[in-house]
C-alpha cells in the first residue's frame, strides 16, 4: 500500500472570528498575509520531510475559504517538484470543469511532471457544491465541461506531433501544441475523487484511479464495489492500486496522545462543511431526482448532516464529532502505531482492499511539533506493516 | 399536462381558452402558481402556456444553449398561429419574448412584460438583477415575494413529480441564466426591434429586479407604457392574478393590438 501525506494548508487563525460560513462569503481582512506566510512554509516543511520518511505527498485546491489556503493545487507541487527527489505528487486536484483553460492545465501538469523527472501523478475533480460561485461556472453542464476539457487534456498531453484543432461544446482552440511534454509515458496517471457509486462506475469506465473521501465505514464498501464490476465489464482488472481511501491519522506514543493529535486534525472535518446554505447545492450540482429530495427534505444542508454515520448506520454530527466516533465511522485511524494498524486493517478489510491511503497527517489546529511527529512515528511503525496490504 | 408540440419538440405545458393566440412565457421558478392567472386570460383568449424545453417534464432540447434557442422555437410556433398572438412574459419568459421580438414582430400583436429580465443596464460593478444564488432563502423569498407566506408552498407536502418538476425547472434557469447572470450583453442594443405595442407592468416591491429597472427597459423600447402592481413582487400575476389580468384585459381593450 502506498501512503500519501495530504493537508489543505488551512488558515486557521481566522477561524475564531468565523460563524455560519467558512467559504465562499468570508472577507480576506480575516487573512494576514504574514502568519499566512509563516504557515505556507511551515506546510511545505511538512511535506518535503515526507520525501525522507517515504511518504508521498497530495495536495488539494479550494477557493474563497479559509479551511484552505492552497487555492492552486500546482503551486506547493511546483515548489515541492524540486525540494523533494524521491516520493510521488498527487495533486487532486485540478478542478476542471471550473476552470476556463484546460491547455493552461495541460501545461501546468506537465511542466511538473518534467521538473520532478516523471513524479506527477493528475487528480481531476468536478469540486464540492460551493466552488461553483467564487468559479461563477454554470452548475447545469458542470459533468459535461468537466468530461470535454478531460478529454481535451489527455489529448494535449498524448499528442506530439504539432498543433491539433479542438472546437467542442465549452472549449475551443484552433492550435493546441503543449510545451513541454509529461515526462511519463504516455501521461502521468490520472485520478479523480468520487462521492457515489454513480461517479465511481464513470471513473472505472475511463480507468481512472478513484479517491474516496469522507465516506466512511458505511457508504465506501458500495463506492469501491460499483468500480470493481464497472472496471471488470470494461476488460480492465480491477487491482488494488486503482482505489485510495482517505482518512484521518493521529498516532502518538501513547493512545492518549493518537488520539490528542487526531482531536485536532478533525478540525478540519468539523469546519470543513461550515457553508451558507444558498451554497450548498447550487441547481444542477446534482441530478434533478436528487435535488427534489432534497426540497422535500428541509435543503441541502439537511441532507449533508446525515452523511457521516456510525458502523451502525447513525448519522453523527460533522462539526461536534469526537475522536471516537470519528473512528467509529472509518473517517480517521488513531491511538498508538498498534491501534492505527488494527483500525486501518479493519477498515481494509470490511471494504475489499484498497491500494492507497491518502492519509490527512495534518490538518486544523495541530501544531508542527506534532505534525512531524505524527508523520516520522508513522513512517517508523505504520508504514513498514502497510507493505503486505494493497 | 397537454403537450404542445413545436416541430420536432414537445413541450410539457396546457393551453386553455378560445379567442385570439396568446403565448404566455413563464419565469425560472413558481411556474405551478400561474394557473390563477391562466384561467383569467382563457377567458379572453385561446392561451398556449408550454413549459420551455428542459424545464418541468419538457425534454432538454439537444444543443440548446442560450435564449436564443428557445426564442428561435417560440418563433416556429408563432409562425404557425393563424393570426398575430399576444406575448405575455415573466421574469426569464419577458427575456425570451425580448429575444423573439428584437428577432422578428411579424407574427406578434402586443408585447406584456411582467417584471422582465434579460437586459443590463448598469456599470460592470453594478448588479441590476439580484444575485438570486448568493441570497439566504428567507431573503430571497422575502424579495420575489411581498407576502411569501401566501405563496410559497410547503415543499415537504408535494410529491415527488412535482418537485423533480420544481428542481428541473431551477437546472434549466442555471443552464440558461448562469453566465452572463439573467442577461444577455447583446441585446440591450436592438430593443428599438420591438416594434410592438407593449405593456410593462412591474411588482412595485420586487426585490429581484426594482420597478426602476421597469422603467429604464419602458423607456429603451420604442413603444411601451409602464403600469405598477401593488403589493407585488416578482411575480405579480401569481400574487394577484386578477389584478394583472385587468391590466392586461385594459391594455388590450384600448385597440393598441396590431
Amino acid at each position: 500500500m502506498k501512503v500519501w501525506h495530504f493537508s489543505e494548508m488551512a488558515y486557521h487563525p481566522a477561524w475564531p472570528d468565523l460563524a455560519d460560513s467558512y467559504r465562499v462569503i468570508v472577507p480576506n481582512r480575516f487573512y494576514d498575509p504574514k502568519i499566512g506566510a509563516d504557515l505556507y512554509h511551515r506546510y511545505l516543511d511538512e511535506w518535503a520531510l515526507c520525501d525522507e520518511l517515504g511518504i508521498n505527498i497530495m495536495t488539494n485546491e479550494h477557493h474563497a475559504t479559509a479551511t484552505c489556503s492552497d487555492s492552486v493545487c500546482t503551486i506547493p507541487m511546483a515548489i515541492l517538484a524540486r525540494e523533494t527527489k524521491t516520493v510521488r505528487l498527487l495533486a487532486l486536484g485540478m478542478p476542471i470543469g471550473n476552470r476556463n483553460d484546460p491547455v493552461r492545465v495541460a501545461e501546468e501538469y506537465s511542466m511538473i511532471d518534467v521538473i520532478s523527472r516523471g513524479r506527477l501523478e493528475m487528480g481531476f475533480v468536478k469540486g464540492v457544491p460551493f466552488e461553483i460561485s467564487p468559479a461563477n461556472t454554470n452548475p447545469a453542464d458542470l459533468s459535461e465541461r468537466f468530461w470535454e476539457a478531460y478529454d481535451l487534456i489527455l489529448k494535449a498531453l498524448t499528442s506530439h506531433d504539432g498543433p491539433f484543432n479542438w472546437e467542442g461544446t465549452h472549449f475551443q482552440y484552433r492550435s493546441v501544441n503543449v510545451w513541454p511534454r509529461p515526462y511519463q509515458t504516455p501521461h502521468p496517471p490520472v485520478w479523480t475523487p468520487v462521492g457515489s457509486a454513480a461517479s465511481a462506475t464513470e471513473a472505472a469506465s475511463r480507468g481512472m484511479v478513484i479517491g474516496v473521501l469522507n465516506t466512511g465505514w458505511a457508504r465506501t464498501p458500495a463506492i469501491f464495489e460499483a468500480y470493481r464490476k464497472k472496471a471488470r465489464e470494461r476488460g480492465r482488472e480491477p487491482t488494488p492500486d486503482r482505489l485510495a481511501y482517505m482518512a484521518l491519522v493521529g498516532v502518538g506514543h501513547t493512545r492518549e496522545e493518537g488520539h490528542r493529535r487526531a482531536d485536532q486534525i478533525l478540525g478540519y472535518s468539523r469546519t470543513s462543511g461550515i457553508v451558507a446554505p444558498q451554497f450548498a447545492n447550487p441547481p444542477g450540482y446534482v441530478a434533478p431526482n436528487a435535488a427534489a429530495q432534497m426540497l422535500k427534505g428541509g435543503g441541502a444542508m439537511a441532507a449533508r448532516a446525515t452523511r457521516v454515520q456510525t458502523k451502525d448506520g447513525h448519522p453523527i454530527n460533522p462539526r461536534t464529532m469526537s475522536v471516537d466516533e470519528a473512528i467509529d465511522a472509518g473517517l480517521s485511524f488513531a491511538g498508538t502505531p498498534d491501534d492505527v494498524y488494527d483500525q486501518l486493517k479493519a477498515f481494509y478489510d470490511h471494504v475489499g482492499s484498497f491500494g492507497h491511503l491518502l492519509m490527512m497527517g495534518q490538518g486544523g489546529l495541530i501544531s508542527h511539533a506534532d505534525t512531524v511527529d505524527n508523520l516520522t512515528l508513522f513512517s517508523k511503525e505504520v508504514l513498514p506493516r502497510l507493505a503486505g496490504l494493497g | 399536462m397537454a403537450e404542445i408540440e413545436i416541430g420536432r419538440y414537445a413541450l410539457d405545458g396546457s393551453t386553455a381558452g378560445s379567442g385570439p393566440p396568446l403565448l404566455f412565457l413563464h419565469g425560472g421558478d413558481f411556474v405551478g402558481q400561474n394557473a390563477r392567472f391562466l384561467d383569467r386570460l382563457a377567458r379572453r383568449w385561446r392561451v398556449a402556456a408550454p413549459r420551455h424545453p428542459g424545464f418541468g417534464h419538457s425534454e432538454r432540447a439537444e444543443g440548446f444553449r442560450t435564449v436564443h434557442d428557445i426564442a428561435y422555437l417560440y418563433l416556429d410556433w408563432l409562425d404557425r398561429q393563424h393570426e398575430r398572438a399576444v406575448i405575455v412574459g415573466s421574469s426569464i419568459g419577458g427575456w425570451i419574448a425580448l429575444e423573439i421580438c428584437v428577432r422578428s414582430v411579424e407574427h406578434v400583436g402586443a408585447l406584456v412584460l411582467i417584471d422582465s429580465l434579460g437586459v443590463k443596464f448598469g456599470g460592470r460593478e453594478e448588479r441590476d438583477i439580484a444575485d438570486i444564488y448568493a441570497l439566504p432563502e428567507d431573503e430571497l423569498r422575502r424579495r420575489t415575494f411581498f407576502d411569501p407566506a401566501r405563496v410559497v408552498p410547503d415543499y415537504s407536502s408535494l410529491g415527488d413529480d412535482e418537485l423533480t418538476a420544481i428542481a428541473r425547472d431551477r437546472e434549466a434557469t442555471a443552464l440558461y441564466g448562469w453566465r452572463p447572470y439573467m442577461h444577455d450583453p447583446g441585446l440591450r442594443q436592438w430593443l428599438h426591434r420591438v416594434r410592438v405595442p407593449t405593456l410593462v407592468l412591474w411588482g412595485e416591491d420586487d426585490g429581484i429586479v426594482p420597478p426602476e429597472y421597469g422603467q429604464r427597459l419602458c423607456a429603451a423600447l420604442p413603444s411601451a407604457k409602464f403600469e405598477r402592481i401593488a403589493e407585488a413582487g416578482h411575480y405579480p400575476q401569481v400574487e394577484h392574478p386578477d389584478a394583472v389580468a385587468d391590466a392586461i384585459e385594459r391594455f388590450a381593450a384600448t385597440g393598441v393590438t396590431r
